[in-house]
């Protein structure tokens, strides 16, 4: 299963310190593992909120610091693309993993893959024994989608103001944080839904 | 991308005021009473979820509005349940009754509810009468409700079991075993007209049903797998995907944990015999609705004799089997061949899961293991393919009696070799090292052979690798190993600067000229120095622990020394030089520390000239110079030869002054009778004038030019190595004395050239006067300059947590006794537990003057 799909920055943003990240959208799968935990029991719901929100922080600043090495190491020049160029950003994409141990920030030690477009993270927290090819296919598809349906290679801030397209991306695509094994066929039939679902 | 206006968006959610937040619910709960929900408040929903969630602060709804939100997760338009969710999320949970809404509702409840509730569970009750539910829907045939209510139900199931795996009875179990089993081998062969035609047996008379095609357009021959392809899908066609993706982890979670071994020997007997039968079978169907039977399947069998989960695992070993055929068609669609290798990875993780559970099916499973290795083997685009392969041949290659030799040649060989810059291969291989290291070095102990090679991922993307090779490095230390490997770990920059080299490379075309920037990429294709390169490059370790014209490759190389890539890899190596150390100490003999020590002073000198990298390279090397000699004290007599050299050189103050002090201390420290028999006088007669000499040199002249002066601590170092020497050979003690009597003389004018702050130069001068004074007395020198080690590690008592304790406690009085008496130079060490191996210090240095107490904090960091 797929613990968590966020949106964040991986580029300084003037308001943040430096390192930091902004996460833009942020969706936690299942149940939250602290609740059926013993220690965590006794938490007030805001506090678990909290917690939450600040575990999300805490990937999305490793696979910031992640991407910005990578990006050092490797030299290459982000080349700014138009909207409508959605494909061509997503092939000029640096991708990577990060490895999180067990208690940074989740119980079980996880894999953070991320996709880092532009000045964009796309990220999938998944569980230990996850097939990590189907999870990098699932997050290429998924921040497609995300690219066009939200048009964020423009200005705007649709990924702020119309987040429940996202919901309805991940409702499809990564149903509960299931990964799927979707030939071009089952994967079209799904677009289709989502491409009604946008046209409202 | 990110814009300004992004930026200011969250900020005005963030800071928005309460009376604002008040007119805004109000606003919003007159909208949520119309009818219709027009454009205005679904854009107002949305600015709500943003309010909400952009702030780590919860913010409570009126209880009205929440209970609008409620309802409206059951309105029958999509876009109002997603909203409504997304707020909720954001939200507390409503409390104990108004909850009720979820069990009234369950029957119908969609995926977007489903969520909400699952994200908002608060025990394990929730989460089990979520399940009974869920699996109440599950049993009733629901052609009555829309598709995607059951198609949800796996991905919840799955997402609880995640967390909860207990909250399924043994029934419930066996329930969606059989479903699975459904689903998986019997769903419909015929393409589905639509998305959501459903049934088996819907499809019109008017219109011929049309079978199901392979990925490659060919008609299907077999059942229904995730690569056959339609116009449309059925419902259970659907389900078979769903099913397939939460497969694995059902076996995990419910079938390893149940494995016996009762009737092991009547699966065996069945299995062989279902093995040689591939008879086409009538009674293969559908148990729970007998559904069409598949008239094509290779391996057909009679399971229904099996109860539910030995039936489910029989299954999915068809499926799978039935999915590595698929993968050789050649798929028509870019994505649909990326899917067969995912599917690939997950039949062969399932084939691995049913084989722990049944160690008969191993038999049945490892010819088809085989063949595919030996498809796939060549090709490296299948490379994270074969890490399961070879996780299967691990598991099971030992009771198959197979012969994996060629796999581990392509995994520890072949693949860093050729995909060392495949960051999701990279994290693949390493983590199947970390998970397995137990059952490797058992099982294929030529692994650590291969040590160069896997370095080859940290090299080129160590930011990423560090963590793993932490875990994992020890176990490539071994008596061996570890010179080549030190060696390796030193030259791991000029590692990465070569991969770069080589990656540019093949990017670049020979003929190409090359830019004035490449310098090394000349050398690197220049055939003389050809060799060089290959021995950085190397497979597996063996063929000499080092190069002999490593300073020509360092030349070659300068230009590399500010790449990022390179700087990066080298700000790593001393973390992994601290793993090799604590874990040679423990396996290695004193011989090979003493080689180790050998290797640390020659290469202090040798190395990449990263200016930062060489600082941090021999401050590690100190500390565990200081650290090997601690624990094995005769190793300073058995390379005093080598040693001295180091300390007789006067361009090691100005160039390695840490390593140099740390060389200086421990001869001074251990070159004693009381730490080795062989310790004469002559060779601390030889130390003392070697020391001398260097001391001498560089308290009457100016640095050479280019360098700063030496720190008072080298000095101080100096001196009081000096002095220890002397106290154990008393014919030393008026040369020291005349030296320090002229120290004082010199410094008393004011200022000299070789210290240019004052403060240092009268800690250096009081350091002098001390160890004169002391040194006036021989008899006590030796006894505070050498104590003996009763005095060093006093068991005062036996009990080692109590006295540890104690150590600590009284550390900080034994360093005041030291100020008081100004004399003391008695090692300030464990107490009391003689396996307890103290942070090195340099108490001798420590106990004078704030300067030199910074570099106890130095050594302690």
């Amino acid at each position: 299963m797929v613990r968590c799909f966020l949106i964040h920055t991986v580029c300084p943003v003037s308001t943040l310190s430096a390192g930091e990240s902004r996460v833009l959208y942020s969706r936690v799968f299942g149940p939250d593992d602290r609740v059926l935990s013993e220690r965590h029991r006794e938490l007030s719901p805001e506090e678990r909120r909290l917690l939450q929100k600040e575990k999300v922080a805490a990937v999305a600043r490793q696979v910031r610091s992640a991407v910005s090495l990578s990006r050092e190491a490797s030299g290459r020049l982000i080349v700014e693309t138009m909207p409508g160029e959605e494909n061509l950003a997503l092939q000029d994409a640096d991708c990577g993993v990060v490895r999180l141990r067990a208690g940074d920030p989740f119980s079980e030690e996880t894999s953070a893959l991320w996709l880092g477009v532009q000045s964009l993270g796309f990220t999938l927290v998944c569980e230990p024994h996850e097939n990590l090819l189907l999870a990098e296919g699932t997050l290429r598809n998924l921040t497609r989608h995300c690219l066009e349906h939200l048009h964020m290679l423009g200005q705007g801030s649709e990924v702020l103001l119309k987040s429940n397209r996202i919901d309805v991306l991940l409702s499809r695509l990564l149903p509960h944080g299931q990964l799927l094994f979707l030939n071009h066929r089952f994967a079209q039939s799904l677009e289709k839904e989502v491409a009604a679902y946008m046209a409202k | 991308m990110y814009s300004h206006a992004s930026e200011s968006l969250i900020k005005q959610a963030r800071e928005i005021q309460e009376s604002e937040l008040q007119k805004f619910y109000s606003r919003l709960m007159k909208m949520l009473q119309g009818k219709e929900l027009g454009h205005d408040t679904v854009d107002s929903l949305q600015r709500l979820h943003l309010i909400l969630s952009a702030t780590k602060y919860t913010r409570t709804l009126p209880l009205e509005l929440q209970k609008r939100f409620v309802a409206l997760l059951s309105s029958p338009a999509e876009q109002h349940q997603v909203l409504s969710a997304a707020v909720l999320r954001e939200t507390l949970p409503l409390t104990g009754q108004e909850l009720n809404y979820n069990q009234d509702n369950l029957g119908q409840l969609n995926s977007h509810a489903a969520g909400l509730l699952l994200s908002q569970a608060v025990s394990r009750g929730d989460l089990s009468s979520l399940c009974t539910q869920l699996l109440r829907n599950l049993e009733s045939r629901p052609s009555e409700g829309p598709t995607h209510s059951l198609m949800h139900t796996l991905p919840v199931l799955n997402s609880v079991l995640t967390h909860s795996p207990e909250c399924l009875s043994e029934d419930q179990m066996t329930l969606v075993s059989k479903k699975l089993v459904d689903w998986l081998r019997y769903a419909s062969v015929m393409q589905g007209v639509g998305t959501s035609s459903g049934g088996f047996f819907t499809g019109p008379r008017s219109r011929q049903p049309v079978p199901i095609a392979e990925l490659d357009g060919s008609v299907s021959g077999d059942f229904f797998t995730v690569l056959c392809v339609g116009q449309g899908f059925t419902e259970d066609q659907w389900m078979n995907v769903y099913s397939f993706s939460m497969l694995r982890h059902w076996l995990l979670t419910y079938h390893s944990s149940c494995s016996t071994t009762v009737d092991a020997a009547n699966r065996l007997q069945l299995s062989l015999s279902l093995s040689h039968s591939h008879s086409f079978s009538n009674d293969d169907r559908s148990e729970v609705d007998g559904s069409v039977v598949s008239m094509v399947s290779a391996t057909s069998s009679s399971s229904r004799l099996l109860p539910p989960k030995e039936r489910l695992r029989e299954k999915a070993f068809q499926y799978c089997q039935r999915l590595i055929e698929q993968s050789d068609r050649k798929a028509h669609k870019k994505t649909d061949t990326e899917l067969q290798k995912a599917c690939l990875v997950e039949a062969v993780c399932i084939l691995d899961c049913v084989c722990v559970e049944d160690a008969s099916l191993v038999y049945r499973t490892f010819p088809c293991i085989k063949a595919l290795f030996g498809r796939l083997s060549s090709e490296l685009s299948y490379a994270r393919v074969l890490l399961p392969i070879a996780q299967f041949y691990l598991n099971h290659g030992e009771i198959a009696a197979v012969d994996c030799e060629n796999v581990w040649k392509v995994v520890f060989g072949r693949f860093p070799t050729e995909l060392f810059n495949d960051p999701f291969l990279a994290h693949e291989l390493l983590r199947f090292l970390r998970l397995n290291l137990e059952s490797i070095e058992l099982r294929v102990p030529q692994y650590t052979r291969y040590f160069p090679n896997l370095l080859k991922f940290l090299a080129w993307d160590s930011p990423a690798m560090v963590d793993d090779f932490v875990d994992l490095l020890p176990s490539m230390v071994t008596t061996g190993t570890a010179v080549e490997l030190l060696h390796t770990l030193l030259d791991l920059p000029c590692l990465s600067a070569t991969l770069v080299l080589q990656h540019r490379s093949t990017c670049l075309p020979i003929s190409e000229p090359v830019g004035r920037n490449f310098v090394s990429l000349d050398a690197f294709r220049n055939p003389s120095f050809r060799g060089l390169f290959l021995f950085l490059l190397r497979t597996e370790a063996g063929s000499g622990d080092t190069m002999d014209r490593l300073s020509t490759l360092h030349e070659l190389l300068v230009e590399a020394a500010d790449w990022p890539r390179v700087t990066q890899c080298a700000r790593t190596v001393p973390v992994l030089l601290h793993v090799f150390f604590n874990t040679i100490v423990t396996i290695a003999d004193e011989k090979l520390l003493a080689h180790l020590i050998l290797v640390m002073l020659e290469r202090s000198s040798l190395l990449l000239n990263i200016p930062a990298y060489i600082k941090e390279i021999h401050r590690v090397f100190s500390c565990h110079l200081l650290r090997l000699c601690k624990l094995h004290p005769s190793l300073v007599v058995n390379q005093s030869h080598e040693l001295l050299e180091f300390a007789g050189s006067t361009a090691n103050v100005y160039s390695k002054e840490e390593l140099f002090t740390h060389v200086v201390w421990v001869l001074g420290e251990y070159l004693s009778v009381s730490c080795d028999s062989r310790c004469s006088v002559s060779l601390i007669t030889s130390c003392f004038e070697a020391l001398e000499a260097v001391l001498f040199e560089i308290t009457s002249s100016a640095p050479p030019t280019g360098t700063v002066c030496p720190a008072p601590k080298v000095i101080n170092t100096l001196m009081s190595a000096l002095a220890k020497l002397a106290s154990r050979s008393h014919d030393l003690i008026p040369r020291v004395s005349l030296f320090l009597s002229k120290l004082r003389t010199v410094t008393r004018s004011g200022s000299v050239a070789w210290c240019s702050d004052e403060e240092d130069l009268v800690a250096i001068v009081t350091r002098g006067e001390e160890l004169w004074s002391l040194l006036k007395a021989p008899g006590v020198a030796q006894s505070v300059l050498t104590p003996p080690p009763h005095v060093i590690a006093p068991q005062w008592h036996r009990d080692t947590n109590e006295m540890s304790a104690y150590s600590y406690y009284m550390r900080p009085g034994i360093v005041m006794q030291q100020e008081e008496a100004s004399t003391h130079c008695t090692i300030v060490g464990s107490v009391g537990s003689k396996g307890f191996i103290p942070t090195p210090t340099l108490p001798v240095e420590c106990s004078l003057g704030s300067k030199c107490l910074s570099v106890r904090q130095h050594q302690q960091q």
